[in-house]
């Protein structure tokens, strides 16, 4: 049965750790491997870690505003260190001040991600996606369970 | 009486430690030149002879423990996936087993690097890559590419569990042996597995191979390497054993002929508070070695990274003169000081080789400013409250002014960020008793400690002034 590894953390000079706590608790009760790696995380130790790891997704948490700034080139980095398939997520405040979700998630796409989400999402709607992207359907311990 | 011989297997000399066991001290040091390349027994006797004279009759010994850094000590090369990873803990591994790195090599081995690790002639190949069910792409290639490549040494598999049978079949045709990986999750180290394995191969096969046991009717046993010796010592030391405690949280420094060693026996948390630690954990017991911080062979490259104006102002030679002398030691690596100058020399490259492998040991601090203010954050070990640093080695004990070389592993207030020891007490292991006493710690870790104990001369005892505090 193939483990799910995916890997959380958040970007940048961010210290904000309680979305990528959330995030991260509720995708072990999911039944994935949760690689976790804390607050103040460079580009470059979030694609060491997928490397090594052989992760399936990364679920990038950024909450202070700069996440724009943070992610520029990281899907290339990933593509250069030979990752380029992995599934990249992120999700927070996205963006400073009044704005139109859609555009900035149209900004975070054009970057390489697969997929955006603001602050007021579920964590439980990404991991519905997670599955969806991943091709999880009814069997292993990551699939959804009847309620 | 009972008496046990304590014997290195030096590049350069034989030397014994002859201990009595009961009144735990040292009764007499023999030395002989090391002859393991041509025949080991040969300086073996010229240093029992050299003892015997000392002690005017030998005793039967109860033990007689040998370590060894001879024939070019054990040499290693490590193999991993991502370099800051599972090749860094690899390394880590290797280091703790007493080795001495010729190598080390990151992804997948290329034609032109099998040809290196061939030419490089490793005594043991470690093999890593991957965490426990990560990538197992790379390990694989790896094994292939050594599996059909033509080296003949033993390798250590300890990489990725998913996928150590396929690679082992791979590596069907060699000698190998399969253990836990060195880091089974991410960012969790666990060298423990691969250096016992490292060790038992040493004991088993790389001591036959470098001819040591040449001279097995002149010892029982072969038991580590010798920096694997110093660091038992250090360990033996620091947390002492089952009825007597040691000294706590160390650290040794030995600056040698072709590198200078440090040792470090502590976890290294965090002393500011809130510091955010990051990058691989280090393992609490941690022996680093510069290989470019030779006193001998390499005190160009000492002067180089040091400066020469500081290696000049420290030493009151000219710089026409010190690159003078620096040529005559390259030419002449055996050479222990004879004039007023050379001795000069030699303590201002032994204080700049100890400042910059203490620093390259430590952690560091920096601060990163969020949006909530500012986040201390710690790389590596912070080392800044440790009690206990010890000097052992020839550039330290047979220097004039051992103190002032030790206190060159001390926290420096120009340099605020790196984690060295502010205040520590400064212990010298002036009769070279910290190998002797790692050996005797396998059997008699009691006599061991107390025999080390005995023989730490103190230079100061902490607080003491290093300008910070």
């Amino acid at each position: 049965m193939k483990e799910w590894t995916v890997i959380t953390g958040v970007i940048g000079s961010d210290a904000h750790i309680v979305g990528e706590w959330t995030i991260r608790h509720t995708l072990r009760e999911a039944g994935f491997k949760v690689v976790s790696l804390g607050a103040l995380v460079s580009q470059e130790e979030f694609v060491k870690a997928a490397v090594e790891t052989n992760a399936d997704a990364i679920l990038v948490s950024s909450i202070y505003g700069q996440g724009r700034i943070d992610c520029e080139g990281f899907r290339d980095k990933l593509t250069e260190a030979g990752v380029q398939d992995i599934l990249l997520y992120i999700g927070g405040n996205l963006a400073i001040g009044e704005y139109n979700f859609e555009s900035v998630a149209e900004d975070y796409k054009r970057m390489g991600f697969n997929r955006a989400y603001p602050a007021t999402t579920m964590p439980q709607t990404a991991i519905e996606d997670l599955r969806k992207d991943l091709g999880i359907t009814t069997e292993g311990p990551c699939a959804p369970r009847p309620s | 009486m009972s008496a046990a011989l304590l014997i290195d297997f030096g590049s350069t000399y034989t030397k014994l430690r002859a201990v009595d066991l009961e009144r735990r001290i040292v009764l007499g040091t023999g030395q002989g030149p090391s002859t393991v390349t041509t025949d080991v027994t040969v300086g073996m006797k010229a240093a029992l002879a050299d003892l015997e004279r000392g002690l005017g009759g030998l005793p039967r010994f109860k033990y007689r423990l040998a370590s060894s850094s001879a024939a070019g000590g054990l040499r290693m090369v490590t193999i991993g996936l991502v370099r800051e990873l599972t090749l860094e803990a690899a390394r880590q591994a290797a280091l703790g087993a007493g080795a001495k790195l010729v190598g080390t090599f990151a992804h997948q081995l290329t034609v032109a690097d099998l040809d290196k690790i061939s030419a490089l002639t490793p005594d043991i190949v470690l093999l890593a890559g991957g965490t426990d069910g990560g990538n197992s792409d790379v390990i694989l290639h790896n094994a292939r590419a050594l599996g059909r490549g033509a080296l003949t040494c033993p390798i250590v598999y300890a990489g990725n569990r998913a996928a150590a049978d396929e690679a082992a079949t791979m590596l069907s045709g060699k000698s190998l042996l399969v253990t836990e990986n060195v880091m089974p999750e991410f960012n969790v180290l666990n060298i423990e597995p691969a250096r016992a394995v490292i060790r038992q191969i040493f004991i088993e096969r790389i001591v036959h191979a470098k001819g040591i046991d040449r001279a097995q009717a002149m010892f029982d046993q072969v038991l580590m390497p010798t920096p694997a010796a110093v660091m038992e010592g250090a360990r033996l030391v620091a947390d002492g054993c089952a009825h007597a405690s040691g000294l706590g949280d160390l650290m040794v420094v030995d600056p040698g002929g072709a590198t200078t060693d440090v040792h470090s026996i502590a976890k290294g948390d965090p002393a500011t508070p809130a510091a955010i630690r990051r990058g691989l954990p280090e393992p609490r017991v941690k022996r680093s070695v510069e290989g470019d911080l030779g006193m001998r062979h390499n005190a160009a490259t000492i002067v180089e990274m040091a400066g020469i104006e500081a290696i000049v102002s420290d030493s009151g030679l000219a710089a026409e003169r010190v690159i003078a002398m620096l040529a005559n030691l390259a030419r002449d690596t055996e050479r222990l000081p004879g004039t007023a100058d050379e001795e000069k020399l030699d303590r201002a490259l032994v204080r700049a080789a100890v400042s910059i492998a203490v620093r390259r040991h430590c952690g560091t601090v920096e601060t990163v400013y969020t949006v909530n203010g500012p986040v201390t954050v710690q790389q590596g070990k912070d080392l800044s409250m440790l009690e206990t640093v010890i000097g052992t080695g020839g550039a330290v004990v047979h220097g004039r002014e051992p103190q002032s070389v030790l206190r060159m592993a001390l926290a420096d207030p120009a340099a605020p960020f790196s984690l060295r020891p502010r205040a520590p007490r400064l212990l010298l292991d002036r009769e070279y008793l910290l190998y002797a006493c790692g050996l005797l710690g396998a059997v008699e870790p009691e006599a061991a400690l107390e025999l080390a104990l005995k023989h730490l001369i103190v230079l100061s005892a902490a607080p003491q002034e290093c300008g910070m505090m």
